[in-house]
């Protein structure tokens, strides 16, 4: 599909529409083709084992990565052929929390959430200095501006990089695998706030997760990646209930199984899509 | 065959990485000049850079240029004493180490100090998303890292050579008057009367060029490192190595330049 300037394919009500996308590193393409769309104020989450591709969908979508074809369709511009002030522009709409949740080290916490407004919005020091204060309570981290990223535990961390997230009130929040790393009970104090941010703020959210009990949790509709194409699209109950074996065999925990014959392994180890499995 | 495929791959990845570097010096350039919301901490961070790069290397770089003036003075009068001429020991001290010595010690001290730090702190910023964190925020990280560093270094690099030269010159003096038969005023008074204007501002632009490389490399070499800690180590490496041999090459040409271009 050729990109265009208009948008013909975007769904109606939807925050972003992507459409054929395709994704590679090199000569290697990682997406094959995948349309989907997200409604306005949902939370989809996108599912995928190691190496499924929900990484380089996630930072396609922000922009990080160019697609090779096809078209990404967020706050009515095509990201396929955006220009970098268009990119820029946009971006000062949405928001990301990384995985490892990218604080700066050399700044406070609150240095931190307030970067996006010193350097974008007109206000004044002691307007930012309450906005901070506002952002971090409503993580749960009031009281923490000054404190330094090294000194803040693994959960306050992601908390923190939600809060900076969200401090230019953005209308799409991307988050790259939030319970990452994290035990059971801080992980679901994540969840719970995401949750809490979707219900107070009616965001638009965007989850990229392996974890299924926060997926199924916060999720209000899912994709899931297999090998850079979407194998099931649907809500929660769509997707709990599939027959299909790769959606199954995610949903189920079901090992890859093991490889008795050595031309098969051999032919997994090239790459050769037609390996026969058991 | 293969060694002229080598050399032609070599220079060609060459060019390009010299390409890279003066691009990336021409961003930085543009952001300093343009005008933006957020400018006032962008002064901040080019003052806390140019304390990091020129305050603090303050003692190390006084106290290696003040051992090369010695040695320089004691190399000069070894030669010099077999033609009875010990009285132009100054000037063979305060011309090598203006011309040449003060800049080149410092940049290659300055190099280690703080390009290496430059793509330390770039390439660890790379490896933990934090150079992705910006982009999204829509903030240009040419602009929020490099730009700050290179007003830092071009303003501090003139500043700590004439230092260099300084103690350099003093270290001079010091065997000058211990072992030559100097008094403080003369050697003084020697030292300035061999020193001519162009001695001095060919090496200051020598050392404002020297900047433009220490930062272009470290933080180039920052932003290409790859995935995982090792890398970041592998960059900072890197980024001492290319500096020091860019700075041979640029030394080379502006000597060369100066030499040509003098009147006789």
């Amino acid at each position: 599909m050729t990109p265009s300037s208009e948008a013909p394919t975007q769904a109606r009500g939807s925050a972003i529409s992507v459409r054929d996308l395709r994704v590679s590193y090199g000569e290697r393409e990682i997406l094959h083709g995948i349309s989907f769309d997200v409604c306005a104020g949902e939370t989809l989450v996108i599912l995928g084992g190691s190496g499924s591709g929900k990484s380089t969908l996630l930072r396609t979508l922000v922009g990080l990565e160019r697609p090779t074809s096809g078209e990404i369709w967020l706050g009515g511009k095509n990201m396929a052929t955006i220009t970098p002030k268009e990119l820029n522009d946009l971006r000062k709409t949405i928001g990301m929390s990384f995985q490892g949740s990218a604080l700066f080290g050399s700044m406070t916490v609150g240095e931190n959430v307030s970067l996006p407004l010193r350097e974008h919005s007109p206000l004044d020091a002691s307007t930012i200095e309450i906005m901070v204060r506002l952002k971090l309570d409503q993580v749960g981290l009031a009281g923490y501006e000054n404190y330094m990223p090294a000194q803040l535990s693994g959960g306050m961390k992601k908390r923190a990089a939600v809060a900076r997230a969200m401090s230019m009130d953005p209308q799409i929040l991307f988050f790259d695998e939030p319970s990452a790393g994290l035990d059971p009970i801080i992980a679901a104090g994540i969840d719970e706030l995401i949750l809490k941010l979707k219900k107070a703020f009616g965001m638009t959210c965007v989850v990229v997760t392996h974890e299924l009990p926060s997926a199924f949790l916060i999720g209000d509709r899912m994709i899931l990646l297999d090998r850079g194409v979407i194998v099931a699209n649907g809500t929660k109950d769509e997707i709990q209930s599939s027959t299909q074996p790769r959606v199954r065999q995610f949903l189920d925990r079901i090992a890859e199984p093991e490889l008795e014959d050595e031309l098969s392994y051999l032919q997994m180890l090239i790459g050769d899509e037609s390996v026969v499995r058991k | 065959m293969a060694i002229t495929d080598t050399v032609g791959r070599g220079t060609i990845d060459t060019l390009a990485y010299v390409g890279q570097l003066a691009r990336l010096i021409a961003r930085a350039t543009v952001a300093v000049f343009t005008k933006t919301q957020g400018q006032g901490a962008r002064y901040r961070r080019a003052l806390h850079q140019a304390m990091a790069v020129g305050i603090e290397a303050l003692p190390i770089i006084s106290l290696i240029t003040f051992f090369v003036g010695i040695i320089l003075a004691l190399q000069s009068a070894h030669e010099l004493k077999r033609f009875g001429a010990m009285e132009f020991v100054p000037n063979a001290v305060a011309l090598s180490l203006t011309r040449e010595l003060g800049p080149l010690m410092t940049a290659i001290i300055v190099i280690g100090r703080s390009g290496s730090a430059f793509a330390a702190e770039i390439g660890t910023m790379k490896v933990s998303e934090e150079i992705d964190a910006l982009e999204t925020m829509a903030l240009d990280p040419v602009r929020f890292l490099v730009a700050p560093k290179l007003v830092a270094m071009l303003i501090m690099m003139p500043c700590l050579t004439m230092w260099a030269d300084f103690m350099g010159i003093v270290g001079g003096a010091t065997f000058g008057i211990l072992g030559a038969g100097f008094t403080f005023g003369s050697y003084f008074r020697a030292t300035l009367d061999a020193l001519l204007k162009e001695d001095i501002v060919t090496g200051l632009i020598k050392a404002f060029m020297f900047g433009l490389v220490i930062t272009a490399v470290g933080c180039q070499e920052g932003f290409l490192t790859g995935l995982g800690s090792e890398q970041v180590g592998r960059s900072t490496t890197t980024a001492v190595v290319k500096s020091i041999f860019l700075v041979i090459v640029v030394d080379l040409a502006f000597t060369a330049l100066f030499y040509f271009t003098s009147p006789s």
